[in-house]
Order: C-alpha cells, then sequence, then structure tokens
C-alpha cells in the first residue's frame, strides 16, 4: 500500500549547520504522528520542507505518490496539505472570520473580474465561503470569535483560529507545529481532542510537538529527531523506553 | 453590505453635484478645470493605492504607465496617416471606421486614428508593459522592487524625452477631444467645462465602486492577507505572484486611463508626466491619505492634486511632497486620518527621550 | 579612431569611478543598517555644490576639505534625523523616507543655488590643458578624478579590514544585537556609516565636477547608477564595486556614441533592470545585514 507521505533520505544544510540529515519516514493515512526531538534537532526545518518553505538539498518527498519536493508552498496546499506556524502567523488588520475565509482560498474561484463587477455568482461563492468558515469555526468552539480582530485575540484563542483557518479548506494531512506551545494544562487537553476528532473527520494529522502528555495521549506514532537525524521511530510506548531517546532526553525538562 | 459600499459612493456622486453646483452659483466655475484634471490624477493614485496599501508593493515608476497611456493616444490621434491613405491597410481601417478624418485647425485635414480605439491600444499597451515587466519584477522584494519600478519610471521618461517623434521636450499637442455617447466629449472648448466635471467625476465614481468591491471579495481578502503575512498567505494556497501580478497590472491600467483622459481634455501631454517627481508624488498622496483606504486616498488626491494645479505651493510644489512624505512616513505611516494625536504626541516624547543619548 | 576610442574609454572611466564610489556609499551605509539610502547621489552633487560655492572665498583645497566636511554633517543629520530614531520600520517605510529626504536636499538645492549649472575649476590647469598619454590627449582633471578615487577605494578598504573601527563597523552590521552585546557603540557606527558614505561621495562630487559640472538635480540619476553598481560589484568586495562601475561607465560612454545622448540614462537602468531579472535574489545575498 502507497504511504500517504513519504519522506526519503532528506537532507537540508543552511551555512554552516547541516539541518536534517538523511531523514526517511512514512505517514500512513488517518494516523496521527508526532515529530519530537530536543530544541534544533530540525523539526521544524522538516516541516518547511514537507510543506513547501524549504527544498530539499537532497531526497524525497511523496504525497499520495506524487512528489511534492521543490514546490511552493501555495502549490503544496492546492495538493491537501495544510499547516500552521510555530510562531502564530495570522493576518494582521483582517478579522478572526476573514482569516479563516482565506483558509478557503482554494475552493473558490473568484478572481479579479468577479470582484470588481460584484457578480452574482462571486457573491454567493462569498457566502458560501463565510458559511464554511463560520462552520469550521463552530467545529471548535469559537464562532463567537468571528468579528474580532485576529491579532488582537488571546493567545490560546489565536491558536485555536490559526487551527481553524488551516482546517477551512478540509485538507486531507494537517501540519501542526507546536499547537500547544504556550497552552496551560486544560488547554492542552482540549486541544488533544480537538485534533482526536479532526483525525476522526478524515484527515491526517503529523504535528512537532514538546509537550510529552499529548504526544503520549492522543498520537500513534512518534518520530523521534536529534542533531539532525532519525534516531527513532515506533509507537509511543515504545519510543518512550528507547534507551537512545532517553539519552537524548536526559537532563531535560519536560514541559508541563 | 453591497449597498453599503452603493451608498458610499452614492455620497460621493451627490457631494460632487452640490460642489458643482456651489461653484458655478459662487461665480467659481472655473475651478472645475482644476479638479476635474485632479479627479483624473486620482484615478491614478487609486490603481497605486491598491497597489502598495493591500499588496503592499512599492511603485516608484508608475508615472511611467500614466505616460504610456497618455502618449499612445496621443500619438495614435495625431498621426497623420493621410499620405499613407491608399495603402490596403490604411484604407480598411478607415473602412472600419477606426480611422477618422477630422481638420487640424490649419485648415488641413489629418488622418488619425479613432480616439476611443486609440484609447483601447493606449490602455492595452500599458497593460502589456505592466505584465512584461511585472513578472520578473515583483519577484524582488524591497529595495530591488522599488529601484526596479524608479528605473523602468525613469527608461520611460528619457525616451519620451528623447525620441522626435513623441515631440522630445515639448511633448504632442493638437489632440481632439474624445467623444462619448449624446455629442458631449472629454477636452474641447471651456463651455465644456461642466459635462467635462461630471464625465471625471463617473468615472472616478466607477473605479472607486469596482476597487471597494474588489477589496471586500475573494481577491481583496487575499491581497490582505499577502500584506499581512506572505508566507501564511502562500501556505492557504494564495499564489502570492499570480495577484501581486494581477494588481499591478490593474494599478497600471487605471493610471493608463487617467493618462488617456487627461491628455484629451489637455489636448496633449509633455514628458513631465512621465517624471519621477509624479510618480514621488502619487507614492507621497497614498502615504497621507492612508495606505489601507481608499476613501482617504481620495479624499487627499483630490485636495492635494487640486492645490497643486492651482499653483498653491509655488515654486515649494515637489518639496511639499517629499516633505509630506517623510514626515508621514517618520510620524502617521499609517496616514494622516488614522492619527491619534494624543498617541501620536506621546510616542513622539517617547521617542525623543531614547533617541537623546550618546552625543556624536 | 583609435583616440576618439580612448576619449570614449576615459571619459567612461571617469563616470564609472563616480558611480563606483556612489556604489561603495550605497553598500556601507546597507551593511550597517539595511536601508538603501535613496539619497546617496545627493551627496556627490552636495559635495560639488558647496565646494563650487566656497571657492570663491578661498583657495580651491580648502574649499574642497570644508565642502567634504560639509556634507559629511548633512549625512551625520540625515541619519540622526531620519534613520536613528525609528524602532524597526518595515521596508517600505524606509524606502519612502530616503527617496524623501532626497527630494527635501535636491529642492534645498534647488532654492540655494538655482538652476544652474555649476562646476569646479581645474585643479592644474585649465579645460584646454591636456597631457599626452599613449599619443591620445586628455585633461589631467580625469587624473585627478580617478587617482580621488582610487584613493578613496584603497582606503576604504585598508579601514574596514584593518582599522578597530572600521572592523567594528563589519561586526555592526554583520550581526547588530551581538555586536551591541560586545558593547560596540552601534547607534554611532550606524552614524559613522553615513558619515564616511557622505563625505566619499563628496570628494567625488568636488574631482569631477570641472569635466561633468554639477547641478541640483544630478543626484537622483547617481543613485540609480550607483544603486546598479552597488549589486553588480556586491557586498563583500571594494574591488568587485569599483570594477563593476567602471563597466557600466564604459558600456554607457559606449553606449552614447551609437545612441543619442538623451538615451544615457536608460543605458544603465537597462543594465540594472538586467541584472536584477537574471538574479532575481540579487547579488546582496552574499552576506545580509539585518536589524534586529
Amino acid at each position: 500500500m502507497t504511504p500517504f507521505l513519504e519522506v526519503s533520505g532528506v537532507s537540508k544544510r543552511f551555512g554552516g549547520v547541516q539541518a536534517v540529515s538523511d531523514v526517511s519516514f512514512t505517514l500512513r493515512r488517518g494516523a496521527i504522528k508526532a515529530v519530537i526531538g530536543p530544541n534544533g534537532a530540525g523539526k521544524t526545518t522538516l516541516f518547511n520542507m514537507v510543506s513547501g518553505f524549504s527544498t530539499p538539498d537532497r531526497g524525497a518527498i511523496t504525497f499520495a505518490g506524487r512528489p511534492i519536493h521543490g514546490l511552493q508552498p501555495h502549490e503544496v496546499a492546492a495538493r491537501g496539505i495544510s499547516r500552521t506556524f510555530q510562531n502564530i502567523r495570522l493576518f494582521a488588520r483582517m478579522t478572526a472570520l476573514e482569516n479563516v475565509m482565506v483558509g478557503r482560498h482554494l475552493r473558490s474561484r473568484a478572481g479579479f473580474l468577479a470582484g470588481l463587477l460584484d457578480l452574482s455568482w462571486s457573491r454567493r461563492e462569498a457566502a458560501a465561503v463565510r458559511a464554511a468558515a463560520l462552520e469550521v469555526m463552530a467545529f471548535l468552539g469559537i464562532e463567537g470569535l468571528a468579528d474580532a480582530e485576529a491579532t488582537s485575540l488571546a493567545y490560546g484563542q489565536q491558536r485555536a483560529v490559526e487551527l481553524a483557518r488551516a482546517l477551512a479548506a478540509g485538507p486531507e494531512l494537517v501540519l501542526l507545529d507546536e499547537p500547544a506551545a504556550g497552552l496551560n494544562m486544560r488547554e492542552t487537553r482540549d486541544l488533544a481532542r480537538l485534533i482526536t476528532r479532526v483525525r476522526d473527520q478524515g484527515a491526517t494529522v503529523l504535528l512537532v510537538e514538546h509537550d510529552m502528555s499529548l504526544v503520549m495521549e492522543i498520537c500513534d506514532e512518534v518520530l523521534v529527531l536529534a542533531s539532525g537525524e532519525k534516531i527513532a521511530e515506533a509507537d509511543p510506548g515504545t519510543v518512550q523506553r528507547d534507551p537512545q531517546v532517553i539519552k537524548v532526553y536526559l537532563g531535560e525538562e519536560e514541559a508541563c | 453590505m453591497r449597498l453599503h459600499r452603493q451608498g458610499q459612493v452614492g455620497i460621493f456622486v451627490v457631494g460632487a453635484v452640490a460642489l458643482q453646483l456651489a461653484l458655478v452659483a459662487a461665480g467659481k466655475g472655473f475651478l472645475l478645470t482644476q479638479l476635474t484634471m485632479a479627479a483624473y490624477y486620482t484615478l491614478a493614485v487609486l490603481g497605486i493605492s491598491l497597489l502598495m496599501g493591500y499588496a503592499g508593493q512599492i511603485s516608484l515608476g508608475h508615472a511611467g504607465f500614466f505616460a504610456v497611456g497618455g502618449y499612445t493616444s496621443a500619438l495614435l490621434t495625431t498621426f497623420d496617416l493621410g499620405p499613407q491613405r491608399a495603402r490596403p491597410l490604411v484604407s480598411a481601417l478607415e473602412q472600419a471606421g477606426l480611422l477618422v478624418a477630422r481638420a487640424d485647425g490649419y485648415g488641413g485635414e489629418v488622418l488619425a486614428v479613432h480616439p476611443v480605439a486609440a484609447a483601447l491600444c493606449a490602455v492595452a499597451l500599458a497593460m502589456a508593459l505592466a505584465l512584461a515587466v511585472g513578472v520578473p519584477v515583483l519577484r524582488l522584494k524591497g529595495h530591488y522592487l522599488a529601484m526596479a519600478t524608479l528605473g523602468i519610471g525613469t527608461i520611460v521618461y528619457s525616451v519620451v524625452l528623447g525620441t522626435s517623434w513623441l515631440g522630445s521636450a515639448d511633448g504632442i499637442a493638437g489632440v481632439p477631444p474624445f467623444p462619448l455617447p449624446g455629442g458631449a466629449s472629454v477636452g474641447g472648448r471651456a463651455g465644456g467645462r461642466v459635462v467635462n466635471y461630471y464625465v471625471a467625476v463617473l468615472l472616478l465614481s466607477a473605479a472607486m465602486l469596482g476597487l471597494l468591491n474588489l477589496v471586500q471579495a475573494r481577491v481583496g481578502r487575499a491581497l490582505r492577507a499577502i500584506h499581512g503575512a506572505e508566507d501564511a498567505a502562500g501556505a492557504m494556497g494564495v499564489d502570492t505572484a499570480r495577484l501581486k501580478l494581477g494588481t499591478f497590472v490593474l494599478s497600471a491600467a487605471l493610471a493608463a486611463v487617467a493618462g488617456v483622459f487627461l491628455t484629451h481634455y489637455n489636448g496633449g501631454i509633455g514628458p513631465s508626466e512621465a517624471s519621477t517627481m509624479k510618480s514621488v508624488k502619487y507614492m507621497a498622496i497614498v502615504a497621507v491619505g492612508g495606505m489601507g483606504s481608499l476613501w482617504g486616498t481620495l479624499g487627499m488626491s483630490l485636495a492635494l492634486n487640486f492645490l497643486s494645479l492651482r499653483g498653491t505651493f509655488g515654486v515649494f510644489d515637489d518639496a511639499v511632497f517629499g516633505l509630506s512624505l517623510v514626515a508621514i512616513m517618520l510620524f502617521a505611516p499609517e496616514g494622516l486620518l488614522a492619527l491619534e494625536p494624543r498617541r501620536a504626541l506621546a510616542a513622539l516624547r517617547e521617542r525623543l527621550g531614547g533617541a537623546g543619548e550618546a552625543p556624536r | 579612431m583609435a583616440e576618439l576610442f580612448f576619449q570614449y574609454l576615459m571619459a567612461g572611466l571617469t563616470y564609472g569611478m563616480i558611480y563606483a564610489v556612489v556604489g561603495m556609499g550605497f553598500n556601507i551605509i546597507y551593511n550597517a543598517t539595511g536601508v538603501i539610502n535613496f539619497a546617496q547621489g545627493e551627496f556627490v552633487m552636495l559635495g560639488g555644490m558647496i565646494a563650487v560655492t566656497l571657492a570663491g572665498l578661498m583657495p580651491l583645497p580648502l574649499a574642497i576639505l570644508l565642502a567634504v566636511l560639509a556634507t559629511m554633517v548633512v549625512g551625520a543629520l540625515v541619519e540622526l534625523l531620519f534613520i536613528r530614531w525609528l524602532a524597526g520600520p518595515s521596508v517600505l517605510r524606509m524606502i519612502i523616507i530616503t527617496v524623501g529626504v532626497s527630494i527635501l536636499i535636491r529642492e534645498a538645492a534647488l532654492l540655494t543655488w538655482g538652476q544652474g549649472v555649476r562646476a569646479l575649476p581645474y585643479f592644474t590647469g585649465s579645460e584646454v590643458t591636456s597631457l599626452s598619454i599613449g599619443g591620445a590627449r586628455m585633461s589631467p582633471q580625469v587624473l585627478w578624478a580617478l587617482g580621488a578615487c582610487s584613493a578613496m577605494v584603497a582606503l576604504t578598504t585598508a579601514f574596514f579590514r584593518w582599522s578597530s573601527t572600521g572592523k567594528q563597523m563589519r561586526a555592526c552590521a554583520s550581526n547588530r544585537t551581538a555586536a551591541a552585546l560586545c558593547g560596540l557603540p552601534t547607534r554611532n557606527l550606524v552614524t559613522a556609516s553615513f558619515v564616511l558614505s557622505a563625505g566619499m561621495g563628496a570628494l567625488a562630487g568636488c574631482v569631477v565636477s570641472p569635466i561633468t559640472y554639477t547641478r541640483y538635480d544630478i543626484g537622483t540619476g547617481l543613485a540609480i547608477k550607483g544603486f546598479t553598481v552597488a549589486i553588480l560589484g556586491g557586498l563583500g568586495s571594494s574591488l568587485a564595486a569599483v570594477t563593476a562601475g567602471l563597466v557600466l561607465g564604459v558600456l554607457e560612454a559606449f553606449a552614447v556614441s551609437v545612441l543619442p545622448s538623451a538615451y544615457k540614462d536608460a543605458v544603465s537602468i537597462a543594465v540594472l533592470l538586467a541584472i536584477l531579472f537574471l538574479r532575481p535574489t540579487g547579488l546582496f545575498a552574499a552576506r545580509v545585514a539585518y536589524r534586529p
């Protein structure tokens, strides 16, 4: 069976630093997989390569059988992959709803001419986009924030809006970059439930995380990176007991 | 939502009508001339407002597109093809109505392109240029983009200034009026002053409505997203390169239309319309009016252009625009209208305190 | 025929040296601040204009010295008034500000000196003096220009490589936060970069004034060409900037021999656009100076 996402022998160097070194892994459809590792392990670089923000120096990335390495971010998005960002990248000077509506960009067509002339079909389309965006926000329980200016919201709410935006296009694969960063225990538990629901709706989830409780609770598989190399890939329980992994984490405090 | 926008434009039109009636009643009808010209310049400025304020792209050479529009229609409507009449292509065009004969004011006859056809060519040429130039230029960021657009504007200026059949330093004169339905025309005798004013107002209102629509539509949202966080916009599937190009071409088209109509209105065009200073003026107005605000830009543009055309700034004209650019960028980068006096003063005091360290 | 070729070549080299100096000025400021100083060309103009005014009152060398110093003060003022106190401005804002500043300087020059063309007297001899080198004739002023500019290039290179202030400026350009943490006076180093660029530009303006004349509006064209040189030659090496400047100057001179002179500016812009289009990441990619 073709794996959903396949990363093979991917490497990336920045100047004097080998950020990612010959990393390979697969992700099967419907799974929730986490990429963990100490700081500087290359997790975000890996993410950036999968989402088109960076091109691997070597290796290949295929999604649903087609290569996606080297594609532009918007082309990767068009293949059905969506992402959030480690440092929340919401659109400034736009409301939360508008932010989520941009998430639906690929599911709508109206261009310059339709926009200038305010054609009726484009108005209908815009209404549909609005409704879909509100639906996603309702799914995450934040529909009440719709008209608030996105960047003025509380941190946890901004994270939720960004997640809604990523989900708005109905992606097949969702990349979450440290979704629990800055969240307290309760919020993290809510997030865990949310991610599981997202998967139950049919998406596949790949996340970068430091919060071990979240990872252990919801992930089917865990990939461990250290200094740009893969050191383990298995289910959470096995990974937890892996001596290599323990060594890499020894002395590190777990995120609360 | 829709009515809201149309309502705003409606109010604008009503205001324009009221202004015209008031001016004529006060015996100052001659001011309508400069207002009409200011309105045409505002068309170009609105295009830049979209480009700078929504797509976040700078263009230091937009006067070049204005000039391409104006010069093309001027050249086409004044170049006498009479001597070539016998040629098959020329006579075919004349049969098709694309060429018209008219008296040239010296008792002779000129066979030139019909103003409407010329206008279409002019705008198409400007858009083609924007497309050709935009593809490589918009890949550039920040300074490179600014310099490239500055360079393009300067090339257009050098070309019109240095080419004899474009009139060199004198430009092109004798441009016929632009015919409109109902016997009216843009340009021509002073008696058409009021009609011309309304033509300009209508054109401006239509453009404004279109832009207001666009900003609320999918494209507008995507543009604002690009401006807000370009990488995230890309991650959401927004083809940033294509959208920036589309905005660039649209703004070039608006500048070209402005150039065409102003040329017909004035009966001619000169190389100063392509100068860098003109481009900078457009930019200064957008900055002052507020980069994200179409109405703010419109208001500022009408006011500042009108004052400039009236000669209110005298010999300090360029200096005023230069100074306003600097002042706005230092103190009110969101535009004058977004300024909150108390907050700005507090920020000013804070900065002066902080910058007062280490003397030279 | 060979003589004509030589004339064009010398003209090209002369202008080229100016472009190179302006380009270096761009680099110095960009390195230190990440700002492209659109007003760079105005420093050249100011140097020439001020020197012309002073030359009527005092011996030429003194006039030039004071003109250079005055322009350096202007450079410092520009930095202090417009650049220093901005906290993390966007690129767009900085561009607009420096464009505005260049306009202000130009308009002030117009008000002070009018539209007329000015020129410094020839340093040695007059406009009819000519040296015969290799069978071709050229004005000794050309040698002054080439000499002065070469000296500036050599001195600045040495300054950045060996002097402690120069190294501090490089550190500041490379990583401002780190430099500040090391106790370097980053704000003053930035001002110094403006002062240095202004001084260089002014001196260049003085040495070519007898040949190329000075007018209130020569700044913009120089800025465009200097920028072309800056990105053509790249950041790291002054030698590359000089080479690029000379190439551009010579290209321009020979182009003018076949094209109408009104297209002169268009030639260098075409070169600029060609570079920008063919190398969209720009040649600055080699070294990135960023503001925290």
